[in-house]
């Protein structure tokens, strides 16, 4: 049970403010935004999603540079009141497309209306998409997607993907296609995020894979869906420590240690042959996420050396190693290296012909950035950079530095071979023949190597 | 970053823009008011955005109520439901326009759409105008008994937005009864769910003065009901059924046979995507098995691995939220987890509130087996750029070491932190190897080398440099130049602006003067006069104490300030198991993410509904007491004693500061607690067993968990006074007095157990035993009770607070008494007496 809901927009204005039980002072926002920005004086910590102020407690998620804001004097569950947040989040985008502080704005009345359905009294009544398309009458107001960062995982696809129309995931499932027909398309995207961290000597010391695998639905009629996974798949490792890394490479099965599913999906056949049935709600929604810490295959190899190299300097050599086909190709790569508190100059050395790459020295906090547009399955890359100190190093100047860490986005590859066999959609007639999109994407959590 | 712009919302009506803004916005309502031209909807449509979007922003509308009341009579649902937004908002500040509202509010609730019908019915119960509410009464009978199911729902929370606007309205219109017939029959789950969050509400809070409605609200956790909704609650919405899942924790089934259909009916619930969900069916499980031990361990295991994946799974906000509920877990069964610890290592990207708890987790899954891993890992964050994690890690390592055998390789590696040359690092280190020599007094050589090579200078945080003085002091006689490098200390006795650090100077001089007199004695004078002249209180009172006590005798000053120590084996514990058990039974709730329970942070009309933490509102009086008390007096003397454990978290709070540890070693409190020792020392010279007496009596004061058990001659035999009387007034001020002499867990009897259904059955027997209850409460499987007891012939009272829990068969017991050397004796007495009760 929840007294109010606000979301207020980084500068701290109120987007939108609905108070359902009158508890809380009227102020809360205000406090609230105060709390936020000032939580530790030195403004180095984040605030807590939760925290209680005079009685009072605020939940905050941020969404796209929102704070989307809960607060109630009771001791409720936290886990419901944020997954909330993030619901009524999703709800809203479902309807506008683009979730932003633009589209917020010239949609507030719309949301007005979402939220007056979604909870009464402070206690949630729906936050199906396609239930409250019947108590909801306002038309959004669609803003131009291009122009913003869209929500979202799916959003990744918009960059140098070309097999899709970039405007689908960003349209509103209630607003209608400029041409007045809608167009039949369902989206299954499988996302996994990876978290790898690398010892000094280059073995692995931890690695993770969290997936989920998204649906977006456009179909009218709500046909049945069949997904299809790998035949090979298990879930859950019997007995001894999740982490072993016993098994090699490349061969065997795929091997969940964990994995959560939609309320909508059935798992009548999924034990015989891993089939999950499903009539898809509007809207996006997770139909599994799942996990897994069996070993895996890195996509990168990273390489890095600091050496004294005379008096007050040092060189670093970086290279990375893409270890996946040549026919794959990862997009925005960032490599970020912190360096030694005393470093005053960085000069850097790319190889010959290098295109794409930019390098840059943070004087503000002393770190090394490397972006490289893109890097193409099987190739590797080097960075030289000369540092230069402002004082004598003591002894171990390996200790001072680092770690390497990586961000990356890799279209048409996933590092858990988890797939989807086939999408069967129930067919309506023998003429209908939705649009498809099943794709593939993985993402850099953590992906760290220490020097 | 910028200060919160503010511009926008700081925009009051007297402002001259937002002022003439709402004056046009009236003018032009008005205009459109009574128009009947085509597009005119489109014109109010746009107004009426400009006048909620005032709203939103803050500045205040309201002078426009009449306008849009006038504007509202159209047939558009958007303008409708702006207009009813608008008017819910103002209605509260403007009772007598509110008035006007009711009228087309009433006509729309008989509107032939179903929409119309619920949204009028909405705005009309969110109006909270009092003396509207007889207008309600109608509409809301009509609605719940709408054939439409929305409606339907609306009506259900209406009724109990009523009840928030006049309580007696509600219940005279029965409508409570009417949502219970509605509960148990409705088709539609969104209603059922919307009754039982109505009612328990409702119930609640008429419980304490209807015993009909305690009945109901008893009802909802019988078996019946817990069927009827156990077995529909896939049909429920995933939020409903969270509300479903608390319900069922308080149910308590009656074998164990039916705890496992229950757990095997919500074992899918498990693999819910919503954590939510999930947690919530965690909650049922763990408390359903809290009295089967093997199945209770077999729950740690299955539920694991769900909950990991919520962690990773979510964002980063709700991995927050499950990972401390992991972390309480984690405490409660650090082995279940501990191979399972390199879930816990801090991923490069993670906020710290997520880290900081992840580090906390490791500490508490480290064993033999895994220790060397994860500190190593520990060691890695100790160089992290984000330097309060990194500060963090250190301590984290610190943990370990003070609770762990075997601790070779771990105060090595706190050694090469001193050398890593990082202030930080040095300071935080240097706080750790004082609370390793405290607990492993052995390693004092090791450690001492290479404290002996850190300059004083470069450690400049207090509380480092008041370890690494306490650390001079006490091991003066190992470090070459420890008088010396005081000494220079005192120099710049004026340039040290810590008080803390002052006092420890203060101490060490007077250490090392004992231990090496001609080298310090220059120091100690200098010292000495310093002090005697410093500015702040303690400091002064110390240097006083200290010289004052050397002029008397200085082989007494060195038994009281220098005396020998005994290893501290255990840290004080920074939360009792009360606290921690409480937080358990709230599983799910923002208690485990404060990691206080719920009464220290909310007000006793939040404390929702059907919640433990209300036992203590539902005191009755004990019979002993019966006449002499009035039950307001209750109220107070538990208002007061649930403000002495606030109180007492504070000071734990306070005195935990900085430090990780809540054990204060020599700081100010420990003059006082010398100056005791001394007194009896000085009138008392020869009474060896005295003042050892004493010394136990600094040690409850340090909190230095020691047994509080003297050694000396078993105390003569208690007897109790059989007709012993105390005011409850005298009660609560002795019991805000007094210290908590002893506190234990105590095992009930099965037969005691079973003959527990009402609080009085306990205070029958305990009277029989001399032992006087003053009050009392709770209901199964929770009691409390306030007991005391008189010793014969003397005015020597005994207080104790017991809490129950029938389930577990324990009994949480603390006890004060005004002579503290005979609790042992009355403990005994005590334990003896809950021991026979049951038994005929």
């Amino acid at each position: 049970m929840i007294s109010q809901f606000f979301v207020l927009s980084q500068r701290g204005d109120n987007i939108v403010f609905r108070d359902y039980r009158g508890e809380v002072p009227k102020g809360s926002a205000e406090i609230f935004f105060r709390k936020v920005k000032f939580w530790k004086q030195d403004g180095q910590e984040e605030a807590p999603p939760i925290f209680n102020v005079d009685g009072v407690n605020y939940f905050h998620v941020k969404v796209v540079g929102l704070f989307f804001v809960a607060t109630t004097r009771v001791n409720v569950s936290p886990s419901l009141v944020l997954e909330l947040l993030q619901r009524v989040a999703r709800v809203i985008k479902d309807y506008l497309g683009v979730l932003s502080e633009d589209s917020f704005r010239k949609n507030f009345v719309l949301v007005y209306e979402l939220l007056d359905e979604v909870i009464d009294f402070g206690y949630v009544q729906t936050t199906s998409t396609e239930v409250l398309k019947s108590y909801v009458f306002n038309e959004p107001i669609v803003v131009d997607a291009a122009r913003l960062q869209p929500l979202g995982p799916a959003a990744i696809f918009m960059q140098g993907n070309k097999r899709m129309p970039g405007t689908a995931i960003t349209k509103s499932v209630v607003a209608n296609e400029p041409g007045g027909r809608k167009r039949e398309e369902i989206f299954v995207d499988i996302i996994e995020k990876i978290s790898v961290t690398f010892s000094s000597s280059g073995y692995i010391l931890t690695s993770e894979i969290d997936g989920t695998i998204q649906m977006k639905s456009y179909l009218t009629g709500n046909p049945e869906i069949r997904l299809a996974l790998n035949e090979d798949l298990s879930i859950g490792r019997g007995g001894g420590s999740v982490y072993d890394y016993g098994s090699s490479y490349g061969a065997g099965a795929v091997i969940l240690d964990d994995c959560n599913f939609h309320e909508s999906v059935r798992l009548d056949s999924f034990d015989m042959d891993r089939t999950l049935a499903l009539v898809p709600p509007d809207g996006e929604f997770p139909v599994m996420n799942y996990r897994m810490t069996q070993e895996f295959k890195p996509p990168f190899h990273i390489n890095c050396l600091i050496e004294e190299a005379g008096h007050l300097k040092a060189e670093v050599v970086l290279k990375i190693r893409a270890e996946f086909p040549s026919n794959i190709t990862a997009n925005t790569v960032v490599v970020e290296m912190p360096l030694l508190k005393y470093t005053i100059r960085a000069s850097f050395e790319l190889e010959p012909g290098a295109v794409g790459q930019r390098t840059d020295f943070k004087e503000a906090n002393k770190k090394l950035e490397w972006d490289l547009k893109k890097i193409v399955g099987g190739f590797e890359h080097t960075l030289r950079a000369k540092l230069t100190f402002s004082q004598e190093s003591h002894g171990n100047i390996t200790k001072e530095a680092g770690p390497v860490s990586m961000t990356f986005t890799i279209p048409m590859y996933n590092a858990s071979r988890l797939q989807v066999k086939y999408l069967q959609i129930a067919k309506k007639s023998s003429s209908y023949n939705p649009y498809r999109w099943v794709r593939y994407v993985t993402q850099a959590n953590s992906y760290v190597a220490r020097i | 970053m910028a200060p919160p712009a503010q511009s926008q919302r700081s925009q009051s009506p007297s402002q001259p823009s937002g002022k003439s803004e709402v004056s046009d916005l009236k003018l032009q309502l008005r205009q459109l008011a009574g128009s009947r031209a085509p597009g005119v909807d489109d014109s109010k449509r746009e107004l009426f955005k400009k006048v909620i979007s005032y709203m939103t922003i803050g500045i205040d509308v309201s002078s426009l109520f009449g306008e849009m009341v006038m504007c509202s009579a159209t047939s558009d649902i958007v303008l409708k439901k702006m207009c009813y937004l608008y008017v819910g908002n103002y209605a509260k500040v403007n009772p007598d326009l509110a008035l006007l509202t009711i009228n087309f509010l009433q006509r729309d609730c008989h509107d032939e759409d179903p929409m119309i019908r619920g949204l009028a019915l909405r705005s009309l119960c969110s109006l909270r105008v009092a003396n509207l509410v007889e207008y309600l009464v109608g509409p809301l009978g009509s609605g719940l008994k709408d054939s439409n199911s929305y409606v339907r729902t609306v009506a259900v929370v209406g009724v109990l937005k009523l009840y928030h606007i006049s309580a007696s309205t509600c219940v005279d219109a029965d409508f409570p009864s009417t949502l219970k017939h509605l509960m148990l029959n409705d088709p539609d789950t969104q209603i059922v769910a919307n009754c039982l969050s109505a009612l328990e509400e409702i119930w609640s809070a008429e419980a304490s003065t209807s015993e009909e409605a305690a009945r109901e609200r008893e009802a909802l956790i019988s078996k019946p009901f817990i069927y009827y909704l156990l077995n529909r609650i896939k049909e429920f919405s995933e939020w409903a059924q969270c509300l479903v899942l608390e319900l069922v924790t308080k149910y308590v089934p009656s074998d164990s046979s039916e705890i496992f259909d229950i757990m095997n009916l919500l074992e899918d619930r498990l693999q819910h995507a919503n954590g939510a969900v999930v947690l919530a069916t965690v909650k049922v499980f763990l408390q359903l098995t809290l009295s089967m031990t093997d199945v209770h361990q077999q729950v740690y295991e299955r539920i694991k691995a769900p909950l990991l994946t919520l962690v990773s799974s979510g964002s980063p906000e709700q991995s927050y939220a499950v990972l401390s509920h992991l972390h309480l877990l984690v405490l409660r069964a650090p082995y279940v987890f501990s191979s399972d610890y390199k879930h816990f290592y801090c991923q490069y990207n993670e906020p710290s509130y997520v880290k900081r708890l992840k580090l906390e987790m490791l500490t508490a899954v480290a064993n033999e087996s895994n220790t060397y891993e994860i500190v190593t890992e520990l060691c890695e964050y100790a160089a992290n750029v984000d330097i309060p994690i990194a500060r963090e890690s250190i301590r984290a390592v610190g943990k370990i070491a003070l609770q762990q055998y075997d601790v070779n390789a771990i105060v090595d590696r706190l050694l090469q932190f001193l050398e890593m040359e990082k202030d930080y690092v040095t300071a935080e280190a240097l706080v750790l190897v004082k609370d390793l020599l405290r607990k492993y007094p052995q390693w004092s050589h090791d450690c001492i080398a290479v404290v002996g090579n850190i300059s004083s200078k470069n450690v400049q945080e207090p509380k480092a440099k008041a370890a690494l003085i306490w650390m001079l002091g006490e091991y003066s006689q190992d470090m070459q130049d420890a008088p010396y490098i005081l000494e220079s200390l005192v120099e710049n006795w004026d340039e040290e602006h810590s008080a803390e650090v002052r006092l420890h100077l203060l101490t060490a001089v007077m250490k090392c003067f004992f231990k090496r007199p001609p080298e310090t004695q220059s120091a100690l004078g200098a010292a000495l006069a310093a002090g005697i002249g410093d500015f702040h209180q303690d400091v002064h009172d110390r240097a006083l104490f200290y010289y004052r006590i050397l002029r008397y005798n200085v082989s007494v000053a060195e038994q009281v300030v220098n005396p020998p120590k005994q290893a501290v084996s255990v840290f004080a514990d920074t939360q009792s198991s009360e606290i921690k058990d409480r937080i358990f039974d709230e599983f799910n709730s923002l208690s485990v993410l404060y990691q206080k329970p719920s009464y220290m942070f909310t007000d006793k009309e939040h404390r929702g509904p059907l919640e433990f933490a209300d036992e203590l509102g539902n005191l009755s009086i004990g019979e002993a007491a019966h006449n002499v008390i009035s039950s307001q007096r209750v109220e107070e003397n538990d208002k007061d004693l649930l403000l002495t454990t606030a109180e007492k978290e504070e000071t734990r709070g306070s005195s935990n500061n900085g430090s990780v540890y809540a054990v204060p070693y020599d700081s100010s409190t420990s003059v006082f607690a010398s100056q005791t020792q001394i007194e009896s020392a000085i009138s008392n010279p020869t009474t060896a067993g005295h003042s050892q007496h004493a010394s136990f009596g600094i040690d409850d004061l340090l909190g230095l968990g020691m047994p509080a058990v003297p050694d000396v001659a078993s105390p003569p035999q208690l007897k109790l006074n059989t007709k012993a009387a105390l005011d409850p007034n005298a009660f609560q001020q002795k019991w805000r007095q007094l210290p908590v002499a002893l506190s234990q867990e105590l095992s009930l009897s099965p037969q005691g157990v079973a003959s527990l259904t009402v609080p009085q059955a306990l205070l029958r027997h305990m009277q029989s035993h001399s032992i006087h209850c003053i009050a009392s409460g709770g209901q199964s499987p929770n009691f409390k009770f306030f007991f005391f007891a008189q010793k014969y012939e003397e005015p020597s009272n005994y207080l104790v607070e017991c809490i129950i829990n029938t389930t577990s068969a324990k009994a949480q017991v603390k006890i004060k008494a005004d002579d503290q050397s005979t609790s042992q004796a009355f403990s005994s007495l005590f334990e003896l007496a809950l021991s026979k009760f049951g038994t005929p």
